[in-house]
């Protein structure tokens, strides 16, 4: 599962670094936005099959690449 | 009763607040008591009117209806039309004060109605959502009726509201809460009733009639100071008074004149509207776009979603053309930001130096201002 939210991580920021440094803060890299929220919960209810309401999740809880593995980790 | 607006509102709202302020520090739930403050205030707010008071009953019993009717039958029917049908519903109060007035003399609205509407709408779509399973009449009367964000929010979101309202805090958390709104109170009055006023009576309203290009600038660069320190003030009294009651309003400014691009901006000024309108209109268009693959490139949908939402919160604010061409104008501003920032390696290469930065906030200051220009409709005078 891991490597699954990984590989939506790279794939919607472009770079590997959402791998490399798991507390950078996505939002503050310019790595995560608005849409690459989005995408990121479209990502993980189409490939892992959990539903996440966009208003579910406050974006303080997925600022980082470990806060969003524990978060879905918990689900 | 003015709210915010005269020294009366605020010697009531300080009485008031003292068996707020003596239940916190001895321990005990002050949700019911806020309750009972914010009718009386309302109770107050609307004496000299009242129209506006048949009104905003009329409001409260309606949206309260059909959030109560909407539980009961979405456990059944989630179907999304009923949603679009509640949400058609819970918006007639809004249209009737809007445009009520081709049919009756009248004025059909009420201080506030703007403001309670995205409450009651973000209500049922939670409530769709699944998030919200259950709504108790007193939780959803203190949240619509909460008497320091009555008028102009900021908007809190029910879930978060009535966590708040449950909570009892230890005495010292609560005295520091309140010693931080007590502080927010005094910014709040001295950036509306001494700089806002100031800027209005000595800059803004002392300049010449007629149209120049000079006498434009003034208006531009006065105008969105005085609009600033007038909300933002405002915005600080509402959330330090909603302290003393043990509710945590969330910020609604964050220097917005110091933003680096017009996202940013958005993420920094009248911070609980722009929220909004991201959470509940943006994300959920965007969302059902690429769930449903409406439209090919990836960011054609987003870029949409930005265009709908900004010409939404344009028209929100009035029907007038000022007030859609402002929202247009956002929303084109920040596809524009988006796609430059996408594509330029300019950008990629140069934006974390500080000569970037310092370009761009100053580039970006002049967009906000302009964008308050057309918003004001001193262009269109």
């Amino acid at each position: 599962m891991e490597e699954k939210i990984l590989e939506i991580l790279e794939a919607i920021s472009g770079t590997d670094e959402v791998r490399n440094d798991r507390d950078l803060n996505l939002f503050e890299a310019g790595l995560l936005d608005s849409l690459g929220v989005i995408e990121l919960l479209v990502g993980i209810e189409e490939q892992l099959g959990i539903k996440i309401e966009p208003t579910e999740v406050d974006r303080k809880e997925i600022d980082t690449t470990n806060k969003i593995l524990s978060y879905i980790a918990k689900r | 009763m003015i709210p915010y607006g005269t020294l009366f509102f605020f010697y009531v709202t300080a009485i008031v607040l003292l068996p707020a302020l003596i239940l916190g520090i001895l321990e005990k739930p002050i949700k019911l008591y806020g309750l009972f403050a914010s009718v009386l205030i309302i109770g107050l707010l609307f004496s000299s009117s009242k129209t506006q008071l048949a009104c905003l009953i009329l409001f409260y019993l309606g949206e309260l209806f059909l959030v109560k009717t909407y539980l009961m039958i979405r456990q059944k029917y989630p179907q999304r039309w009923i949603l679009r049908l509640y949400i058609v519903f819970s918006l007639l109060p809004l249209a009737l004060a809007k445009w009520g007035n081709i049919f009756t003399e009248r004025h059909l609205g009420f201080l506030g109605v703007s403001y309670l509407t995205f409450k009651v709408i973000q209500m049922l779509l939670e409530i769709s959502d699944g998030l919200i399973k259950e709504v108790k009449v007193l939780d959803f009367t203190y949240f619509l009726l909460f008497f320091p964000t009555l008028s102009s929010g900021p908007i809190d979101r029910s879930r978060r509201f009535l966590d708040n309202a449950r909570d009892v805090m230890p005495r010292a958390e609560y005295l520091d809460q309140v010693a931080l709104g007590l502080k927010k109170v005094f910014m709040g009055a001295g950036y509306k009733f001494i700089l806002g006023s100031a800027i209005n009576t000595y800059w803004l309203g002392k300049i010449p009639e007629g149209h120049s290009f000079l006498h434009t600038l003034n208006y531009m660069y006065s105008y969105s100071l005085y609009l600033f320190f007038d909300f933002a003030g405002y915005s600080l009294m509402a959330i330090g008074i909603s302290y003393f009651l043990g509710i945590k309003t969330p910020e609604n400014f964050d220097k917005p004149f110091l933003s680096r691009d017009i996202k940013d901006f958005w993420n920094r000024w009248h911070m609980t509207l722009s929220f909004w309108f991201r959470d509940y209109i943006y994300t959920r268009f965007v969302m059902a776009s690429i769930k449903k693959k409406r439209f090919k490139g990836r960011f054609t949908a987003s870029y949409l979603g930005y265009l709908l939402t900004m010409t939404t919160m344009g028209i929100w604010h009035g029907t007038e053309f000022q007030y859609i061409l402002y929202g247009f104008y956002h929303g084109a501003l920040i596809v524009g930001t988006d796609f430059f920032q996408r594509k330029s390696g300019l950008y990629k290469k140069y934006k974390n130096h500080k000569a970037w930065i310092i370009g761009s906030t100053f580039v970006t200051v002049n967009l906000i201002c302009f964008g308050f220009l057309i918003f004001s409709g001193y262009l269109f005078k």
